[in-house]
């Protein structure tokens, strides 16, 4: 066993950490994430340019990546600057699209020159793709999607809906023909109500149940990759914070009750960090349902831990720590919103119980 | 033992029932039971609506204008207010310093200042932490100096609750550096209108406005206005730690937060199914649900007096009533899965329906209710007292 990262790894989370560090420090972040178009357009090409969304397919599909290590790493850094770009959306569409041979548009977007989303939840189907009702009528799509991550400065929405055989298929639709309703996300960045009435489709697969699953997982995978950064950097704002701030004569952290909290959720991150590469590791493998268990378990277990560390977190902070000036404030929301993006700590409890051999006859 | 309400109580109940019917208008119980931000002419509105009853501040002596009801009474009403969505009373003036002047004003003071809380002519706000002054508040550094009939304060005051409000703040400050640190802390009434006073607003983790910081820049006070004797202020502070118990648990608002969450439960899906029938979130629920209706009790036991907690009961009943109301708020931002999500501005609420109207606000309420286990005195520091009385040092 080697649980060493390769060299291209290294490279690309190292240049990703440099960039974000110096390009995308929290203020700057802050002021695109809540207003106006909810990311930065000319970092997004930049984030191209560097190649960091090449990193999320593999060679085959005209990346140089793919593979779970490398979507771990990208995220892993999105998370330590918390960033507000569509990475997550366009992660899904590129993993999508690479799926049913697009390459032209997975070339597009990993140049940067386009963008998509994918949008799956609907108000009634979160998390549920059984219970998705938007449906496709030849070459059109009638339905709405709700909370489409990416889904504001998307050229083109991968819509998952019914299809004529009754199977869940894929099918693309224009931004421009589809009504987009934007907003900011609590925790900054965006998303959008995609509403379809009999809007242009074109369909990428009758059936693609499977597709969708996996695409699902690898953000899932995303996701808790992006939520062990984030609570990285919340946990040294935290000690920073005890060790700095005096009350009582002394700084906080000579506190014994203080140290043991800090100590607790340090372990859970480790677990946390843990369960994310055990997941990353089975989201390459061909054994769907392995892959499913291990991601349902890592999302619940980053679910369980982001919010010990955000609510920990802001409590240790007192009242600065409820301030929208602090940082940390900003990655304590992001912690806690990421638990209800792609299924919650229940939903992925669900998936796990379903799953494991628990259930099995004695 | 009778744990059953009297008849008296029951008809108290039917009696505050019917008020609230009939006085509180169904847009601003909405706006309550939403969660949206109130302005301050709700506040207002409310305060007025509860003081020609006569309730606006029960906890008060007749005299002056309050009730002679019992801890009871007390719980009754506030179930009353929170199930009918009622905004909750601004403490600053009406539990606070009024049972400050109440004990420790002299007649003057309690005859010029009480009225004008009841009326609403002064909005009174709360300076106690500065920056460097949060739970180790004896450590606060304000100064207030004596210059002839007047004091000239010097320093800075935060996290003053809705200051932007306010008319009037009461403050703690520092008369004397000698001695032990809580012995040179005073008492001192300020208008917010005295040159040298700026209030600028902190915002907060969900976006919305609350706290502030107040500086004070040689702004002169008369001597007239301080409150017990000069060095009094820390026994009067603790005084006031000790005072307002009765709502301290927040178990009327817990309960209607958690019918809401029921609510909100059966009527999203999850599984093609309500989520209230799902058998991991609906644990969750009667989870809570047992912890509240423990609280209910533990509340009424303790106002009653029975139990022989002194100092340490309405620590005991901030902990337990916070991480209550925390946990539920958890759970109704949880009961909206991915639509818990969007920044709830005028566009996501009403022309988007996102979520259910009652619940758009679920994610920005439980960032914002983080506070409830930080101020007035964290839960740490509560623990602290707690624990001192326990262990005798």
């Amino acid at each position: 066993m080697d649980f060493t990262p390769t060299e291209d790894r290294r490279m690309i989370g190292d240049s990703l950490r440099r960039y974000l560090a110096e390009q995308y420090p929290i203020e700057h972040r802050n002021k695109v994430a809540y207003e106006g178009v909810f990311h930065d357009p000319a970092k997004w090409a930049e984030l191209a340019e560097l190649g960091i969304l090449g990193a999320l397919v593999t060679e085959d599909d005209g990346g140089f990546g793919g593979a779970g290590f490398d979507i771990t790493t990208v995220f892993e850094e999105m998370g330590r600057a918390i960033c507000a770009e569509p990475m997550l959306g366009n992660l899904m569409a590129l993993r999508l699209y690479a799926a049913h041979g697009e390459s032209e548009r997975v070339e597009a977007i990993i140049a940067g020159a386009e963008r998509a989303a994918f949008g799956f939840d609907e108000s009634d189907a979160y998390g549920d793709l059984d219970e998705i009702t938007t449906t496709a009528d030849g070459d059109t799509l009638t339905g709405r999607k709700t909370v489409v991550y990416g889904g504001n400065s998307a050229d083109f929405l991968l819509i998952a809906a019914k299809s004529a055989s009754g199977a869940l298929g894929l099918y693309e639709v224009a931004a421009s023909d589809a009504e987009v309703l934007p907003y900011a996300m609590i925790d900054g960045a965006g998303a959008a109500e995609i509403i379809l009435d009999k809007a242009k489709a074109r369909c990428l697969a009758e059936d693609a149940r499977a597709a969708i699953e996996a695409a699902l997982d690898a953000g899932r995978v995303a996701l808790c990759a992006e939520a062990v950064g984030a609570m990285d950097v919340l946990k040294v704002m935290t000690k920073d914070y005890l060790m700095q701030r005096q009350q009582f004569g002394r700084p906080i952290a000579l506190f014994q009750a203080l140290q043991h909290r800090l100590v607790d959720f340090s372990i859970e991150i480790e677990q946390a960090r843990s369960i994310t590469i055990h997941a990353a590791a089975r989201l390459d493998s061909e054994d769907a349902k392995a892959r499913a268990l291990a991601v349902a378990q890592a999302k619940n277990l980053i679910g369980r831990a982001s919010k010990l560390v955000a609510e920990e977190a802001v409590q240790m902070h007192g009242g600065i720590g409820m301030t929208w000036e602090y940082a940390g404030s900003h990655y304590a929301k992001r912690l806690i919103m990421i638990d209800h993006q792609l299924g919650d700590t229940e939903d992925q409890l669900r998936t796990a119980m379903a799953l494991s051999d628990i259930s099995e006859p004695a | 033992m009778d744990l059953n309400y009297t008849p008296e109580e029951e008809a108290f109940r039917e009696e505050v029932r019917a008020f609230l019917k009939d006085n509180l208008s169904e847009e601003l119980a909405t706006k309550v039971r939403n969660g949206r931000d109130l302005n301050k002419a709700d506040l207002e509105g409310w305060h007025a609506t509860l003081n020609s009853r006569g309730w606006l501040a029960p906890g008060w002596p007749v005299e002056h204008g309050g009730t002679t009801w019992d801890a009871v009474h007390m719980h009754i009403f506030e179930e009353e207010c929170a199930r009918a969505n009622a905004p909750r009373t601004v403490p600053f003036g009406l539990g606070m310093l009024g049972p400050v002047l109440i004990k420790f004003g002299t007649e003057e003071q309690k005859a010029t200042i009480l009225p004008r809380i009841l009326s609403g002519e002064d909005w009174w706000c709360q300076g106690y932490s500065e920056p460097g002054a949060g739970s180790d508040l004896a450590s606060l550094k304000t100064r207030a100096i004596r210059d002839g009939d007047d004091y000239i304060i010097n320093g800075q005051k935060t996290w003053t609750t809705l200051g932007q409000f306010a008319d009037k703040i009461f403050c703690l400050v520092r008369t004397s550096t000698e001695g032990k640190r809580q012995e040179g802390i005073s008492f001192i009434l300020v208008d917010l209108d005295t040159p040298g006073i700026e209030m600028r607003p902190i915002k907060l983790i969900e976006g919305g406005f609350e706290v502030n910081e107040v500086f004070f820049t040689d702004v002169r006070v008369p001597a007239a206005n301080m409150v017990g004797e000069e060095n009094m202020g820390w026994t009067i502070a603790k005084y006031l730690l000790g005072h307002e118990r009765t709502n301290i648990a927040g178990v009327g608002a817990s309960s209607e937060a958690l019918s809401q969450l029921k609510a909100l439960a059966r009527k999203v899906k999850r599984k093609g199914k309500p989520l209230a029938q799902d058998p991991i979130f609906a644990a969750k629920i009667a989870e809570v649900e047992i912890d509240l209706e423990a609280m209910r009790m533990t509340n009424l036991r303790m106002l009653s007096g029975v139990a022989d907690a002194q100092g340490s009961v309405s620590s005991m009943l901030k902990i337990k009533g916070t991480v209550i109301r925390q946990a539920i708020n958890d759970l109704s931002r949880r009961a909206l899965g991915a639509t818990a999500a969007p920044f709830p501005s005028e566009d996501v609420i009403g022309n988007y329906a996102i979520a259910p109207a009652e619940a758009a606000s679920n994610a920005a309420n439980y960032f914002n209710n983080r506070k409830l286990s930080i101020f007035g005195g964290s839960n740490e520091i509560q623990r602290n007292i707690i624990a001192k009385e326990t262990f005798g040092a």
